[in-house]
């Protein structure tokens, strides 16, 4: 009963994406913009384009998944549609925790399909294109995860938009520091293992026990 | 039996008392109409009852079991429709109420959903999404939930006539009645008096400076 209510959940937030397509090609197009800027404005040397590259895709991811944060439970919360999970036989911190997956889910796969493309424009080589993958796939559910707290927690202020992103963006400095370090690692050919592996387990962490923290805000916003 | 039982609850909105030590005790076939001015704690009340707010003091329990307990198995027999309809402005009627009835672990058929829509003079706009439908029209599918969640036994609705028409309410009422004389418990809030064929209990909140 709970794996059909999780799944309902998911369809449900899957069909509205579909519904809401430009939404959601806004953070994809913001982040690469951005991602295009950089040639332009720091020149196009190939050696300066490899060694600024892992930073530049990782500080546009993180803000390209912060400008998609807001929709997780804005639409919900105005339309009253979180208020009836609440009824639901379904524990609310699973729910909650299927709602942040699937949203991490459809902002994430775009981003890794553009990526190729980016590392051609920042001339990276295939260890560090690798690098940078395995760095996406294990931190941005971690960005996802704690941005989810953060969008719980502004629901009921009218305008959080520019308060979410000065809350988590100094959260997310500790990602960023590992994950640039691991491709700096590949574009020398060295180990890059233990930083992903760091990385991993904050995600696990923030996993375990961000969805408490969300369910909380979540009632606190609705109160 | 007590469906719904609050005791001594107390409620504060920015340092305004809207009721103090407020009791509330309803048992099967019987409705409390709230009413009240504007502002007077209708909406906090009713929020209050099925735990989506925390009152300031009090406690509330629904058959037996508090709403704020973390395994909220009272909450499943209550139906809310609340201000806010919980739908999903791009999702059509009859996808909004099929996602509504799977979170709510019903076994729900197409069908069943077509025909409640069909009483509700809906036929034709199931597959139009909520937002192209007047307001009339997306209350109107809100309360379909009436009909789509037969096990319940405890309805709490905020304004459930807002934006209906006249031949809808008096549809709407027969459909109260009917479920009150069955063994539930209701409690509305409405401006309008109401003409139900049931026990029914009128319950005024004074608005407090």
């Amino acid at each position: 009963m709970v794996s059909a209510v999780l799944f309902s959940v998911v369809k449900q937030d899957l069909a509205v994406a579909v519904r809401q397509r430009a939404e959601l090609v806004q953070p994809i197009m913001f982040f690469v913009l951005v991602v295009t800027l950089f040639p332009i404005a720091v020149g196009p040397s190939p050696e300066t384009l490899q060694r600024i590259g892992g930073g530049v895709v990782w500080v546009a991811t993180i803000l390209a998944l912060l400008m998609g944060m807001e929709r997780l439970f804005r639409d919900e919360f105005n339309d009253g549609t979180l208020e009836h999970y609440r009824f639901s036989p379904c524990p609310f911190y699973l729910i909650v925790s299927a709602k942040v997956i699937t949203h991490w889910f459809i902002q994430i796969m775009p981003l890794l399909l553009v990526s190729p493309i980016l590392v051609l424009f920042l001339n990276m080589t295939a260890q560090m294109y690798w690098a940078l993958i395995l760095t996406l796939v294990f931190g941005t559910p971690l960005v996802s995860f704690v941005g989810a707290i953060g969008v719980a927690l502004t629901l009921s202020l009218n305008r959080g938009g520019v308060l979410l992103a000065l809350l988590l963006l100094p959260i997310f400095i500790p990602l960023l520091i590992f994950a640039t370090s691991a491709i700096d690692s590949a574009s020398m050919n060295l180990a890059y293992h233990p930083q992903i592996a760091i990385i991993a387990s904050l995600m696990l962490c923030a996993v375990a026990l961000c969805p408490i923290a969300i369910t909380y805000s979540l009632k606190v916003s609705q109160n | 039996m007590s469906i719904l039982s609050a005791q001594k609850i107390t409620c504060e909105k920015s340092d305004r008392t809207l009721f103090c030590d407020l009791d509330l005790e309803l048992n099967n076939f019987s409705l409390v109409h709230l009413t009240g001015d504007n502002g007077a704690g209708k909406t906090s009340l009713l929020r209050i009852l099925v735990g989506l707010s925390q009152a300031n003091n009090g406690t509330v329990k629904i058959q037996g079991q508090d709403v704020h307990a973390e395994q909220h198995i009272a909450c499943e027999s209550v139906v809310y429709i609340g201000h806010k309809l919980g739908f999903s402005s791009v999702l059509s009627a009859i996808e909004n109420l099929q996602f509504w009835a799977s979170q709510q672990a019903l076994d729900l058929k197409r069908e069943a959903v077509l025909n409640v829509l069909d009483i509700l003079e809906l036929t034709g706009l199931e597959d139009i999404p909520i937002k192209h439908l007047s307001a009339g029209q997306q209350r109107k599918v809100a309360l379909a939930k009436l009909w789509l969640k037969p096990h319940s036994a405890l309805w709490v609705l905020d304004e459930p006539f807002t934006a209906l028409d006249v031949h809808m309410i008096a549809c709407i009422e027969h459909k109260i009645s009917e479920f009150v004389n069955q063994g539930g418990a209701v409690v509305m809030t409405s401006h309008q008096p109401l003409r139900l064929s049931c026990n029914t209990t009128v319950m005024h909140l004074e608005y407090k400076w």
